[in-house]
């Protein structure tokens, strides 16, 4: 540039319609692409069929067995709990960290980069309708498996259990929009990616069973999936038998929750400029291939 | 040329403007909407093995443009030309490797966010949206990314529905639109953010006759009723570039071949003589001698054999000329079908600057879908 003349200059064109910027149009982005997820699950209701009654069949092996073996009477209900949850792991594994690929493919991944709303913006919206629509599940699976089983719970604070869920998912969905970003950018492997962490995860999660009987060492490795310690803690909030099958205090895996949630928010966050950056340098990543 | 003077305009914004078309006075050229300045772009195309040097595929290269506000701009060229990168370069996609691209003034490399408040895009065969939406929902999540009130967006859509006669199917799931009826919504989307510059690119990709019209239509009417606005358009459609562009650039591999409006484009054919010619089948490839190229006065010829003729396309520096082409078409056991002579379209002018058929797919040595 050669020279600078910074004057006020007025661009002369027809009306324009007005439209918001900064904190208004990161909110309006939120909203806009939560929505698809939230009206999506009453346009479809074969859902209620498949993700309601496929899971109780997994929770009532785990039961029969549990019965069979003469466990304690609340690992029915670390079962029924742990069948819940699978709703949230499927949908951030399967509507968060691939979306942004199938979006890709799409053609609206393109027009959601070059549209002024944010990219978090859009990964945000995509997580509080994921949250909706799972959280929706899980209550459905919750409930049905509590009365089929006679689940007894033993809630002390509502608020602590509260806090326990919103943390597990904050660090959850937080994760989720971080793998979206790996995910687009590891392309057709995306798809093997997501098959390869589905049941692994149930494993070292502890779904069906307490954490702490995997060991020490490999529930660690395992809390870094905040599933493995928001379950551990919900767990130990529900019912009474604990804290003797809890694998760490509630308070520390609270801890853990709290800088899972950061670390994995700021990751997404950085990924997504440099997916960005990459894509406008490189020429991929972003644009559907036509 | 990449001398450029900077201004702040009253929105706050720092806006660019080159020196040579600042009308000699300083002052911010408000109605230039697009400029690009020697813009080039290269492809570093990786093979399957991760050792191997990257092939390099120059995609864009010298692009000097000026378009100026309220212009219907078109771009035409074959497969793999560099219209789509070009497109994507200046709607903040893609970066270029070298040269600059000021869209209302803005840097494409570094105003990123104050461009895409100001723009927007639609491509032909576009399948975005979510099938389970309707199409006013679909329409509303896209006006809401722009940062359209709920209420405005709303209205926006209805008027907009009823313009384009997509009113009654308001409710109807996107999944179960057909093309055309989808291109539409699309068209919609692209226009519902109330841009200031909309590219186009390739729209009337695979729309039937009756749809490729009516989108037509609808930007056409567009430009009329807000003539401060412009649209970048990109075709191989010879008739689109014709009927709809003030002015046109012909592109090809990466290169701008002519820019002048198509009228003045078909001007430049206007001494040549042109003819179209049937003839008995051509048969086995001829030596370099024995081609119609070959005859002194020809500038250009295309030969397209059919199932039980051959068509040529010629372009003769006069009518003269013609004869001798007969004569040698003889020798080659060649006899006339049917022969017409007429005025020069703007494929003539793509053949004559390019040496080959508009529909002659070059995307191979020019990058493939990246062009």
């Amino acid at each position: 540039m050669a020279e600078s003349m910074l004057t006020d200059v007025a661009i002369r064109s027809t009306p324009r319609v007005e439209k918001a910027r900064g904190f208004r149009l990161f909110w309006a982005t939120v909203w806009a692409r939560a929505y698809p997820r939230i009206v999506g699950a009453t346009r479809e209701m074969s859902w209620l069929f498949f993700e309601t009654l496929l899971p109780l069949l997994s929770v009532a092996a785990y039961v029969f067995v549990y019965k069979a073996i003469g466990a304690p009477e609340d690992y029915i209900g670390f079962v029924v709990v742990g069948g819940a949850m699978t709703a949230f792991w499927l949908n951030v594994l399967w509507s968060m960290a691939s979306q942004l690929y199938w979006d890709k493919d799409q053609g609206n991944l393109e027009l959601y980069v070059l549209s002024p709303g944010p990219l978090t913006a859009i990964l945000l919206g995509m997580a509080v309708g994921g949250l909706v629509m799972a959280g929706v599940r899980a209550v459905a699976i919750l409930v049905v498996a509590s009365l089929v089983f006679k689940v007894t719970y033993a809630v002390g604070s509502i608020p602590l259990l509260l806090l326990t869920f919103l943390l597990t998912m904050s660090a959850l969905y937080g994760m989720g929009m971080m793998f979206a970003s790996i995910f687009l950018a590891s392309g057709r492997e995306a798809w093997h990616l997501a098959n390869l962490l589905q049941e692994p995860i149930y494993l070292v999660s502890g779904f069906y069973f307490p954490v702490k009987a995997l060991g020490f060492w490999v529930a660690t490795a395992a809390s870094i999936i905040p599933l493995t310690v928001g379950l551990d803690a919900m767990r130990q909030l529900l019912f009474t038998s604990d804290p003797t099958l809890g694998f760490l205090s509630v308070e520390v895996e609270l801890g853990i929750l709290v800088v899972l949630t950061v670390v994995f928010i700021s990751a997404a966050y950085f990924l997504l400029a440099k997916l960005e950056e990459i894509g406008r340098r490189e020429g991929r990543l972003i644009e559907r291939r036509r | 040329m990449s001398v450029t003077q900077q201004f702040r305009i009253e929105d706050g914004t720092d806006r660019y403007t080159a020196s040579s078309s600042s009308n000699g006075r300083g002052e911010l050229d408000v109605d230039l909407a697009i400029q690009t300045f020697d813009l080039g772009r290269i492809y570093k195309i990786r093979g399957p093995k991760r050792k191997e040097d990257p092939k390099t595929i120059v995609a864009l290269e010298g692009v000097n443009l000026e378009i100026r506000r309220g212009e219907l701009f078109g771009l035409l060229g074959p497969n793999g030309a560099g219209k789509t990168t070009l497109i994507k370069i200046l709607s903040t996609l893609l970066l270029p490797t070298s040269g600059r691209a000021l869209v209302n003034g803005l840097d494409v490399a570094t105003q990123v966010k104050e461009i895409r408040r100001e723009i927007s895009m639609i491509s032909g065969g576009e399948t975005s949206g979510y099938g389970l939406l309707t199409v006013e929902e679909n329409l509303w999540m896209f006006a809401r990314f722009y940062g359209l009130e709920s209420r405005v967006a709303r209205q926006r859509i209805e008027e907009m529905l009823k313009i384009v006669g997509l009113w009654d199917r308001r409710r109807m799931k996107i999944s179960d639109l057909s093309t055309g009826l989808r291109q539409k919504m699309n068209f919609i989307r692209g226009f519902i953010s109330d841009p200031t510059i909309v590219f186009l690119d390739e729209p009337t990709l695979g729309l039937d006759v009756q749809a490729a019209r009516d989108v037509r239509a609808f930007v056409q009417q567009w430009l009329i009723d807000h003539p401060d606005r412009t649209v970048l358009l990109t075709t191989h459609y010879m008739a689109e570039a014709d009927e709809m562009c003030d002015r046109l650039a012909i592109i090809d591999q990466g290169r701008l071949l002519a820019l002048d409006t198509p009228e003045n484009l078909k001007r430049r054919l206007q001494r040549e003589a042109i003819f179209n010619l049937q003839v008995q089948p051509l048969g086995k490839r001829p030596s370099r001698d024995e081609m119609i190229e070959a005859v002194p006065g020809v500038r250009q010829v295309t030969v397209t054999e059919r199932d039980d003729h051959t068509d040529l396309q010629l372009i003769l520096e006069a009518e003269e000329v013609l004869s001798n082409v007969l004569m040698h078409l003889q020798k080659r056991g060649s006899s006339l079908l049917s022969l017409e002579k007429r005025e020069p379209t703007l494929e003539d002018v793509f053949i004559d600057l390019v040496g080959r058929r508009l529909d002659e797919d070059t995307s191979q040595r020019n990058g493939g879908d990246n062009g």
